[in-house]
């Protein structure tokens, strides 16, 4: 079973926001969405969740009652304790009482905020206040998770356990759609979906898109053409859209590498030009 | 010889009874790209902030282009904080501008794309241009170190690869860079690292040097049991993490996982493979049971035992 959109288009006013996307989310899996500011990735996730009305193309989603969104930099209220937070959300989706805490109480103690009942949200570090937003969320067990930069400008230790929390999800069946700007992050998703300027420029399995990637890449001391090189420590790489020079070694690319490679290819080749 | 572009000596601070960096030591060179590495209370930014000047030792010595940083010597710092440091209400130029007149030089010529946008109010502008002209303000006075936080979060990757372009071109005519970031990418473009924990410097080197001596396996159970592979690790108070459907497990030998999955008849593969460094930084919380503020790791997870 699964999520997701198809040749899903967005407009605001005269701005296209997203052009005939298409993403599939699968239960059981987390699908990452990488791209800069201004690719879409918010967009996607906002009309995944029902907030943004597609202005053509299909939306799959389950119902309101199902889902869970954390929206970036958010997803708590600042003025409520976390344990006011937890019986408010709990209340929307009509858990209270010993339901709500057989649901809670193991999410707050995995998520360390077990010790933090009685703070309010707003004082809260902000690995924890993501953890929050995170278990609010999930509190439904919702089967589909949209999750918009849950790890940005969280430090590593919290990040690393946000994952955890996220993979539990996903273990019991969840589908997860989240932004990140962390590549490594995206490495460990089961899926990928490079977003530029509202469009797909790849997506598919991690290792499959390093495989597959159009042209080569080297690791070089002197780049043939700088435009299409980019520093990497005290090296440089360089994508070679067609063929090679001869005597330049061929570099296995991580998908940092790739993305670029994809971006600078979007550059290269217009719109609608197939090679 | 020369001395360095920055120099920690012993460096120690505390805030009352705590102490947010303790017996620091190290140095940047001329040339070269140091990262800073650490969670968020590790003591990364009081370690910046002495180093800069803006904030006094209680104990041991900071060095700026071979002196106790001062007015002179700040003049040849560039400094890029998190928050970009500009004025979101004023337009490019102006930032470029003020900028330029407290140092005393003449504003930098821009190129496009901010060339273009050189009369647009900064705060509108996407976070890829705001972050190109924050490093084009802190540098523009020609400094002969850079401080970086965190200098490409948030932009697309080849955004970032285009910023990096320009600090690599800054270490390579001789310029001393010292960035701080929580980003693994970022940390992969350094020339050394530095790791910190709870005030000190825990590790040193590169990637694998500050991996060395830790272990992470990682379990690959067949298709239709991984989720239970997965869960029986998780409740078992282990950090488990997913990588696509293979679960990874730290600090535990890959025999005892074996073991651990065989009790609930769960036949995996189990490899050990290559730590991260946010696993690395996980690990030392886990083993710190009074870890401060978001110290949650270490009351989840027990301290394993020795």
């Amino acid at each position: 079973m699964s999520f997701g959109v198809e040749n899903l288009t967005v407009r605001f006013g005269r701005v296209t926001a997203l052009d005939a996307v298409s993403v599939v989310v699968r239960r059981g899996e987390v699908t990452a969405l990488v791209g800069g500011d201004g690719a879409g990735k918010t967009t996607l996730l906002r009309t995944l969740a029902g907030l943004v009305e597609p202005t053509s193309g299909t939306v799959r989603r389950p119902g309101v009652g199902r889902l869970g969104y954390l929206p970036a930099g958010a997803g708590s209220w600042k003025n409520l304790t976390v344990a006011e937070n937890v019986s408010f959300i709990g209340g929307a989706y009509g858990l209270s009482g010993a339901d709500l805490a057989d649901r809670a109480d193991p999410i707050l103690e995995r998520a360390g905020l077990a010790d933090a009942r009685d703070r309010l949200a707003g004082q809260l570090s902000g690995g924890m206040k993501t953890k929050l937003g995170f278990s609010l969320a999930m509190l439904h067990s919702p089967d589909l998770l949209v999750l918009d930069e849950p790890t940005t400008g969280v430090d590593p230790v919290s990040r690393i356990e946000l994952w955890r929390m996220i993979s539990e999800a996903v273990a019991d069946g969840a589908a997860v759609v989240m932004a990140t700007t962390y590549m490594d992050e995206a490495e460990r998703a089961a899926f990928v979906v490079l977003l530029g300027d509202g469009r797909v420029l790849l997506s598919g399995e991690p290792d499959e898109l390093i495989g597959s990637m159009p042209g080569t890449i080297v690791e070089t001391d002197a780049p043939v053409d700088s435009s299409l090189a980019w520093r990497v420590g005290p090296v440089f790489h360089e994508w070679f859209p067609w063929t090679v020079p001869d005597g330049l070694t061929w570099l296995r690319p991580d998908l940092e590498d790739v993305c670029i490679a994809a971006e600078l290819r979007d550059r290269l080749i217009p719109v609608g030009d197939t090679q | 010889m020369t001395a360095p572009a920055l120099e920690a000596r012993s460096l120690t601070r505390r805030f009352r009874d705590n102490v947010a960096v303790d017996d620091v030591t190290f140095q940047v060179d001329f040339g070269e790209v140091v990262g800073l590495l650490g969670a968020n209370g590790a003591g990364k930014t009081t370690t910046i902030r002495i180093l800069a000047g803006l904030l006094p030792p209680t104990s041991g010595q900071a060095f700026l282009l071979g002196s106790p940083p001062s007015r002179a010597s700040r003049r040849r710092l560039g400094y890029v904080p998190q928050g970009l440091g500009l004025y979101g209400d004023l337009t490019v130029r102006e930032n470029l501008a003020f900028a330029a007149s407290a140092f005393g030089v003449e504003p930098a010529t821009l190129i496009d794309p901010l060339a273009g946008a050189s009369d647009r109010i900064v705060s509108n502008l996407p976070l890829g241009l705001q972050r190109q002209l924050s490093f084009v303000t802190a540098l523009q006075h020609d400094p002969e170190v850079l401080i970086l936080d965190e200098p490409t979060s948030g932009v697309g990757a080849l955004a970032a690869a285009r910023l990096w372009d320009r600090i690599r071109d800054e270490s390579d005519r001789g310029v001393g860079v010292l960035v701080s970031t929580h980003s693994m990418q970022e940390a992969r473009q350094c020339d050394r690292l530095l790791l910190m924990f709870d005030g000190r410097i825990v590790g040193r080197g590169t990637e694998s040097d500050i991996v060395a001596g830790m272990t992470t396996v990682e379990v690959a159970a067949d298709s239709c049991s991984w989720s239970d592979a997965f869960s029986v690790l998780a409740n078992d108070g282990l950090l488990v993490t997913l990588n696509g459907t293979k679960a990874r497990v730290i600090d535990l030998a890959p025999a005892d996982v074996e073991a651990k999955l065989r009790e609930h008849g769960i036949e995996a593969d189990v490899q050990v493979v290559p730590s991260t460094i946010d696993e690395r930084m996980a690990s030392l919380s886990i083993r710190a049971p009074a870890w401060k503020e978001d110290g949650s790791l270490s009351r989840v997870f027990p301290t394993p035992a020795s």
